[in-house]
């Protein structure tokens, strides 16, 4: 086994080929992010159990919350209150699902962007990113099962699908986007799970130790093995990205392939492709954070990922609130049908509040808190982002929810209130998403250790050459 | 000469394809080539076919769409509907195929004010299809004349039954689909309860059954029929059926019977006559006196019920009369 760790070494550094000075620095670099990277894995603390603990209560209880549903029906929900009149005819669920498959975005387009167009300072962040793709999409898609009148009947999906209903194309597009982001987690995962398995092999339990064994499928680092991987990831980031932005674009036309005001709007799947990505990049500044200080990455997760990040999150600020204007401006324009009580409830009606918070809380204040010099620090990202999740979920409640209580028939206004079954539901999907990557983190590196390695080697080798960078940025060590 | 026709294994046979059907339901095609008719009286069908055939319809974009991405096994699932078409008659000549269709007539609706009762068509509707708490498949709205002159006038909406139905093409399970005749049903055994049908229904005319539906025994004794959608099943979507069981036996729907002021017409467009339960129309001509109308006919559903604008003039009712309909006041029938 050391053996071919030795080999596994000699190999990657022979390849780099830097000078024997650069290597020893290299060596350094290498084994210091390797004991951060592992750390989590060999040991585990009070702390981490007295998370699970609470996340876990929470779950159960919003799977408690579930099963009164399943025995009474949707009648224990504000949709079947008889003020909503059956009008409003979803409600925190569906909210739920869009704004989960929304920060899904984060993570498989991110980093395939970012791998794409060869961004250097990208390397910590995919790995994170890539989570919480997969854990989104598995809370987004049971939010949708939450919803359904008649669960026992899913299979009626497969049985009796017809191609023409926009459900349909979203089961196909987000069981694409699932597993090609699986893949896409999977593949730059291997080399780090055979690097537990060397390194950490003897200090696990039995059936841990063949977990690693079997998931790093025979993986020693031969040349081989990296020119496959290589070939792999090329593949797998080329193909995700239109599978991702498919899938946000289905699901807005779960609601602009109808006729409501509101929802009867050609920008929509654009302006949710944007949305997400939006969502998305500020929950992985979210999480980054989060993990950067219970590991203890902040030697690699540096204040110039979170710049960088704030960026993007800066110009989807700007995305936005152009799409805004363009879904507000030209149908109140127009003021046809019912649009006049959608401008009214939204500008000055009941939704005011919520609105003019998405429009200034969530859009205008994390632009300026990232454009601006003095508050362009971590923690001012970090509250930016947290804006920007905020209003986001608020975004998608006001699409949903918003747009259901506009009468389209002259009858008496309707209006919705959640019930205590989709509060603790919706808590219950928010701390299972938590909890799923809460363990994701103990299981396997939090960080792409080989790629970080490589990229560094990289970067040593052309610390006396000018940049030759694809992605227009300077490496890291010439800053 | 109309006989009831059942529909039987509603759940194998009302597939997606219906969708694919309802292009060429009108111009009986169907009906024509189950009956094997002359070549002669068939070219001339298929002639006028063809030329609908031209018009690129939402659903036909749809149909082809969905054909495309679902291949062969879908022409393999075609149901047979011309159970339904036939309508019993045995002689030669293509059978006719009924397109229902209602006339409201507005000029003479009160809202059932003029009696201090709730909307009888409404009361008629509910108790006969034991309909469940709180649906009001028909519903009595009172809505204002226009916002400069004042003055209201009530307006009984049922499901619109549209010919380019929103509702239907949304449905993943091809649960709720158009039937040759018109209506739109619902197979509740199929409906997963995804309510995405009540989201496209411009009209807001689908109720859902959110928790175990209250009805009373009898209704819960039946047996399961799309026509007449009982027993209801929890988890899933109800609406106005355009009771084509009644049509097909010779009567008019419950809520046209129970109209006391004869508002409601129900009828065949194909032979152009229509019945309010004590006259009889001849639909084109009565539309085209009266300057008739179809509910946001802009957004191309095409309905099958037509209005007949009017502030209640006709029936002396006051244009300014503040009592609200009593609709409030409807009894639901109970379970035990
Ligand atoms: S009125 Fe609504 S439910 Fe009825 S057919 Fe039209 S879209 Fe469907
Ligand atoms: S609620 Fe039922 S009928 Fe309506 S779209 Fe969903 S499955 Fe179809
Ligand atoms: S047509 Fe039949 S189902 Fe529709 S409202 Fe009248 S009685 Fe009820």
């Amino acid at each position: 086994m050391d053996e071919l760790v030795k080999r596994h070494e000699r190999e990657d550094l022979e390849n780099k080929s830097p000078s024997p000075s650069d290597r020893t620095k290299l060596l350094g670099y290498r084994d210091r992010l390797e004991r951060v990277a592992l750390e989590p894995l060999a040991k585990t603390g009070k702390g981490f159990y007295l998370v699970v603990a609470v996340l876990g209560a929470i779950v159960l209880w919003g799977l408690y919350a579930y099963s009164r549903q399943l025995s009474s029906g949707l009648a224990v929900t504000g949709m079947g209150n008889p003020e909503a009149r059956s009008k409003v005819v979803w409600g925190f669920y569906i909210v739920n699902f869009v704004f989960f498959i929304g920060i899904s975005h984060a993570g498989t387009l991110i980093s395939a962007i970012l791998r794409v167009t060869n961004a250097r300072w990208r390397t910590p962040v995919t790995r994170m990113a890539e989570f919480i793709t997969v854990v989104a999409l598995i809370i987004g898609g049971s939010a949708v099962i939450i919803d359904m009148g008649r669960p026992d009947r899913v299979l009626n999906m497969i049985l009796y699908g017809r191609f023409q209903s926009p459900l349909i194309w979203d089961f196909l597009a987000i069981t694409t986007y699932l597993t090609g982001s699986c893949i896409y987690l999977f593949v730059p995962l291997v080399p780090d799970l055979a690097l537990v398995r060397d390194r950490l092999g003897s200090k696990l339990s039995g059936p841990r130790r063949a977990l690693y064994r079997i998931l790093s499928i025979n993986w020693h680092g031969l040349p081989h093995q990296w020119r496959r991987l290589g070939v792999a990831l090329t593949v797998m980031m080329i193909v995700i990205i239109p599978v991702a932005v498919s899938v946000h674009t289905v699901v807005s036309w779960i609601f602009a392939m109808t006729l409501r005001p509101g929802w009867n709007s050609t920008v929509f799947g654009p302006y949710f492709v944007a949305g997400a990505i939006f969502s998305g990049t500020a929950t992985l500044i979210i999480l980054m954070v989060i993990l950067r200080k219970v590991y203890h990455l902040e030697e690699f997760l540096t204040e110039r990922h979170f710049i960088n990040l704030g960026y993007i999150l800066a110009a989807f600020c700007i995305i936005m609130l152009y799409f805004n204007l363009q879904e507000t401006l030209v149908p109140a324009y127009k003021m046809a049908d019912e649009e006049p009580h959608w401008f009214h409830d939204i500008m000055g009606g009941r939704y005011s509040f919520w609105y003019w918070f998405y429009i200034f809380g969530g859009m205008l204040a994390p632009a300026l808190i990232v454009l601006i010099p003095r508050t362009r620090k971590i923690a001012g990202i970090v509250l930016a982002s947290v804006l920007v999740v905020i209003a986001m979920w608020l975004e998608r409640y006001l699409i949903v929810v918003g747009t259901l209580t506009i009468p389209q028939t002259p009858y008496e206004q309707v209006s919705y209130t959640p019930t205590w079954v989709e509060w603790s539901i919706m808590a219950g999907l928010f701390a299972l998403f938590s909890l799923i990557v809460v363990v994701f983190t103990k299981l396997v590196p939090v960080v792409a250790v080989w790629e970080m390695v490589e990229q560094h080697a990289e970067e040593a080798g052309h610390a006396s050459v000018p940049s030759v960078s694809v992605g227009g940025r300077e490496p890291a060590a010439a800053r | 000469m109309v006989q009831p026709v059942q529909i039987e294994g509603v759940a194998g046979k009302l597939l997606l394809e219906r969708v694919c059907m309802d292009n060429v339901k009108t111009d009986g095609v169907l009906a024509g080539e189950s009956s094997k008719e002359p070549q002669a009286s068939q070219g001339a069908e298929r002639q006028s076919s063809k030329k609908d055939r031209n018009l690129i319809t939402r659903r036909r974009f749809l149909c082809l769409f969905g054909l495309a991405g679902a291949g062969a096994a879908v022409a393999s699932h075609l149901p047979n509907m011309s159970a339904v078409a036939a309508d019993g008659e045995t002689g030669g000549g293509p059978r006719r195929l009924r397109r229902w269709c209602m006339v409201v007539d507005l000029r003479r609706c009160d809202g059932c004010v003029g009696l201090n009762k709730p909307p009888r068509c409404t009361e008629a509707c509910i108790m006969s299809h034991y309909v469940p708490d709180g649906m009001e498949w028909v519903q009595v709205y009172r809505t204002e004349i226009n916002a400069h002159s004042g003055g209201t006038y009530f307006f009984p909406l049922h499901c619109q039954q549209c010919e380019n139905p929103p509702c239907t093409n949304v449905c993943p399970v091809g649960a709720t689909f158009a039937t040759p005749e018109g209506p739109i049903l619902i197979d509740q055994q199929r409906c997963i309860g995804c309510r995405m049908c009540m989201a496209a229904c411009p009209y807001d005319r689908r109720f859902f059954n959110w928790g175990e539906p209250n009805q009373p025994p009898q209704a819960k004794a039946m047996a399961y029929h799309p026509e007449t959608q009982q027993p209801a099943y929890k988890g899933t979507v109800m609406k106005c059926d355009m009771c084509p069981e009644r049509g097909r036996a010779g009567e008019v729907p419950y809520c046209v019977e129970g109209c006391p002021r004869g508002v409601i017409y129900y009828g065949d467009l194909e032979e152009d006559i229509a019945t309010n339960g004590r006259e009889i129309i001849k639909i084109s001509s009565y539309l085209a006196r009266n300057h008739a109308y179809r509910y946001k006919e802009h957004l191309g559903t095409q309905p099958r019920v037509y209005f007949i604008p009017g502030y209640g003039e006709d029936a002396g009712r006051n244009a300014y009369d503040p009592r609200d309909s009593r609709r409030k006041e409807l009894q639901w029938p109970r379970g035990t």
